[in-house]
């Protein structure tokens, strides 16, 4: 394993808060994203009242 | 045995091929995004000088090459539904500015966070910086316009000039590192020379680009089905789903 501790991981050599203000906020739009265009999807599917199987 | 290409022109052929694909590319982006970051954060080495602060370069970099390439793709399809008034074309030209803007930003985003440690400044207005930040306001032009616009299909061909214009920025930002003395670094991957990094660094990075491109492949997709839908619900073959005489 590369890092010696759950710290070490977590505090990247003391740039842990700029690489995890980058990771987390990736992890935001995206996740945002999929959630976004699903609903949107979802909510013509509901619209249309077309079945439900296949709504991705 | 020809297949008939113009078959998935229409709209409604492609409703369905497109809810058939997204199972397939959203299994390929989240293995590819689990095998990345592990890359990222257990196999690639500490860099020498920038310490772990560099590992953002596996989320900076994807999504600065997918931000330029989704905005190349997008203006190919508004121009092709604009010179062949094809309404596929531009539909699938509006569902990717959207995941387009997200990368412009994430790319600017994170390379803020980068530029903070390593460089000393959140931003500078140099060429490459400043290019990638119109490109985000193409996309948001794009949009906008188009959002502005009652009538689709006219909203289709003004979206498509904004698009075809701001192609002229790509180059822009990619030789800008060249062109233009930047404090931004020159490219560190590409097509003529050997890559100026640690395999393992490289790999980590091209296997995220390959998730993001699934990523994008998946939201792109299910965004192009929901405009079919909201441009098409009073088609027959929409009826038709309705009626469960198919399966959507």
């Amino acid at each position: 394993m590369k890092w010696e501790s759950l710290s070490a991981f977590i505090s990247m050599g003391g740039y842990g808060f700029y690489v995890w203000s980058s990771y987390g906020v990736a992890l935001l739009c995206v996740v945002g994203e999929v959630f976004l265009v699903k609903r949107r999807l979802g909510t013509l599917h509901k619209q249309l009242d077309l079945n439900k199987k296949s709504s991705v | 045995m020809a297949i008939n290409w113009f078959k998935y022109a229409s709209p409604a052929t492609f409703y369905f091929l497109a809810g058939r694909m997204i199972p397939f590319f959203s299994v390929a982006a989240v293995l590819l995004l689990i095998v990345g970051l592990y890359i990222s954060f257990f196999v690639a080495p500490t860099d020498f000088q920038q310490s772990e602060a560099y590992r953002i370069i596996f989320i900076h970099v994807p999504a600065a090459w997918m931000s330029m390439f989704l905005y190349l793709v997008m203006a190919f399809w508004a121009g092709i539904g604009l010179a062949f008034n094809t309404r596929l074309s531009s539909m699938v030209a509006s569902a990717i500015a959207p995941t387009g803007a997200m990368f412009t930003f994430l790319a600017l985003w994170t390379g803020a966070w980068w530029g903070k440690p390593m460089w000393g400044t959140w931003w500078v207005w140099d060429a490459r910086l400043t290019s990638e930040l119109i490109l985000l306001f193409l996309y948001i032009g794009f949009m906008s316009l188009q959002a502005a616009i009652d009538d689709p299909r006219r909203a289709d061909k003004a979206g498509a000039i904004i698009a075809l214009v701001g192609v002229v920025n790509i180059p822009i930002i990619y030789f800008s590192v060249q062109w233009w003395n930047t404090l931004h670094q020159g490219a560190s991957v590409s097509l003529v020379q050997s890559p100026k990094m640690a395999t393992a660094m490289l790999t980590g990075m091209l296997i995220m680009a390959l998730a993001a491109w699934m990523y994008s492949i998946v939201t792109i997709l299910i965004r192009t089905r929901a405009i079919i839908l909201e441009r098409e619900s009073h088609a027959a073959w929409v009826a038709e789903l309705k009626a469960g005489v198919k399966q959507s």
